[in-house]
């Protein structure tokens, strides 16, 4: 009787409670969430315009440094599509993204590893998706870093994405790897994902066709939200 | 400058038809939002300061909306009974008339709110309007409530709940959601009480008083 959005899958994303990433074992419900059908409270969500969008926004390599500088380290253009499950796409979705330096340092005072900062790079960038659900940026490849988990456990490099859809049921924050990183396999947070096909949709693949010539490396990152069912048998009027 | 928030007509039916019997694609998976979400999120917050002139979801409140005027606080406690200091708490909800920004809502008001809790207690505020009801989905009016989000390093899914108001015991006592929660006696960490003047809502990841979260 509603168009709400499709179920989460649960057993695709990582549980609460997963030991080796050992933060969650104090910060994971021990009780089961409760289902629930999406109302218009989760239907609808923030909307945000490209005019709030600045020039540099999508250009982690400059829009930290100063004039005339730009960040060190591998550039690199990250591209993909934001769909739903159906495969539809999903325009005018805000990504904001976050990652380290070149060196795998992060701007951010508890961060506690030797690698130096960069002062030109900050370490955030936004876009919004354009009505093909498109969206690009361009930024320096992030290096892994040592964090305290276990004695000796790094993450892989990576890009941290925070995606709005169109409703807030949809919200979503996730993390971007690299093709062919050793890495991605060794570390607790990745392995908290229960499947190998899950965490292939994490990889983004080299894109040799969108690259810069002389300039960047492209990676393909495609991101899927949750859908909304589409059935004559459901239509209803929305709160207008 | 630039608006933070520019609440815009955002119609999910206006994306092209679907195929019914077409492709299907599995929702990417989530990953903790890790210690420098607010690197990410709230830059400003963090003196990551030139990228964006403003940190997004500061201000609820853009204009002069009708309603009463309310302040939220609270904290997201872990099992050991700390108050989380990197967590992200996004909150979304319908303005005084129960109607939502960009489905008719009210002017001057956003209706979504982000906190990074504060530096040394972690405590969130979010400065907005009591809620309208907002129908369910059969029609049937839910009590006044407000959406929550959290995420934080060793969360692994970004948690939603909902916070209800406790002196709204009259639409309490018949929202569809709260009278199908099977145990009653965990009703109670859904209800923000006001003292001192806010509505405090209290997160407990887990515990005695662990809140109900949803999967929604
Ligand atoms: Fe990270």
């Amino acid at each position: 009787m509603t168009n709400g959005f499709t179920a989460r899958d649960r057993a695709w994303h990582p549980p609460a409670l997963t030991p080796l990433y050992k933060t969650s074992v104090a910060r994971s419900p021990r009780f089961a969430p409760i289902g629930a059908a999406t109302s218009l409270s989760e239907e609808t969500g923030p909307v945000f315009g490209h005019d709030m969008l600045g020039a540099k926004d999508n250009d982690l390599i400059t829009n930290f440094a100063a004039p005339g500088e730009m960040a060190i380290g591998p550039r690199i253009l990250v591209q993909g599509r934001v769909r739903d499950e159906f495969g539809r796409p999903v325009p005018h979705c805000l990504l904001e993204v976050w990652q380290a330096n070149a060196g795998g340092r992060y701007r951010h005072k508890k961060e506690g590893y030797l690698a130096p900062l960069d002062p030109n790079f900050g370490g955030c960038g936004r876009c919004i998706t354009d009505e093909n659900g498109f969206y690009e940026f361009r930024t320096v490849k992030p290096g892994p870093y040592p964090w305290p988990n276990g004695p000796d456990d790094w993450r892989p490099a990576h890009i941290h994405v925070s995606v709005f859809g169109h409703g807030f049921a949809q919200r979503l924050i996730t993390q971007m790897y690299f093709e062919g990183d050793p890495m991605i396999w060794q570390c607790p947070i990745v392995g908290t994902i229960p499947t190998r096909e899950a965490i292939e949709t994490l990889v983004a693949r080299l894109d040799r066709a969108g690259s810069i010539p002389m300039d960047a490396l492209c990676y393909r990152f495609d991101i899927t939200l949750r859908g909304r069912r589409q059935t004559m048998f459901e239509n209803r009027m929305e709160g207008m | 400058m630039a608006a933070p928030l520019t609440p815009s007509m955002g119609n999910p039916l206006s994306n092209p038809p679907s195929n019914p019997l077409g492709e299907r694609f599995k929702e990417s998976p989530s990953q903790t939002a890790g210690p420098y979400v607010h690197i990410g999120c709230t830059p400003n917050f963090l003196g990551i300061e030139g990228v964006y002139p403003e940190d997004l979801g500061t201000r609820m409140i853009t204009g002069n909306p009708d309603g009463e005027r309310i302040t939220i606080k609270g904290r997201v406690i872990d099992g050991a009974g700390n108050a989380l200091k990197d967590a992200l708490i996004e909150v979304w909800q319908a303005d005084a008339a129960g109607k939502f920004a960009g489905r008719g809502g009210a002017e001057g008001f956003a209706g979504w709110g982000r906190s990074p809790g504060d530096m040394t207690t972690g405590e969130f505020t979010f400065e907005t309007v009591k809620p309208g009801r907002v129908p369910a989905p059969d029609g049937r009016p839910q009590a006044p409530h407000v959406t929550f989000w959290i995420v934080a390093r060793g969360i692994n899914l970004g948690l939603h709940t909902r916070m209800y108001f406790a002196d709204e015991e009259a639409a309490n006592a018949e929202d569809p959601i709260l009278t199908r929660i099977e145990h009653q006696s965990r009703v109670p960490t859904l209800l923000a009480k006001k003292e001192g003047g806010a509505y405090r809502f209290d997160i407990h990841l887990q515990g005695e008083n662990e809140t109900i979260f949803f999967d929604i």
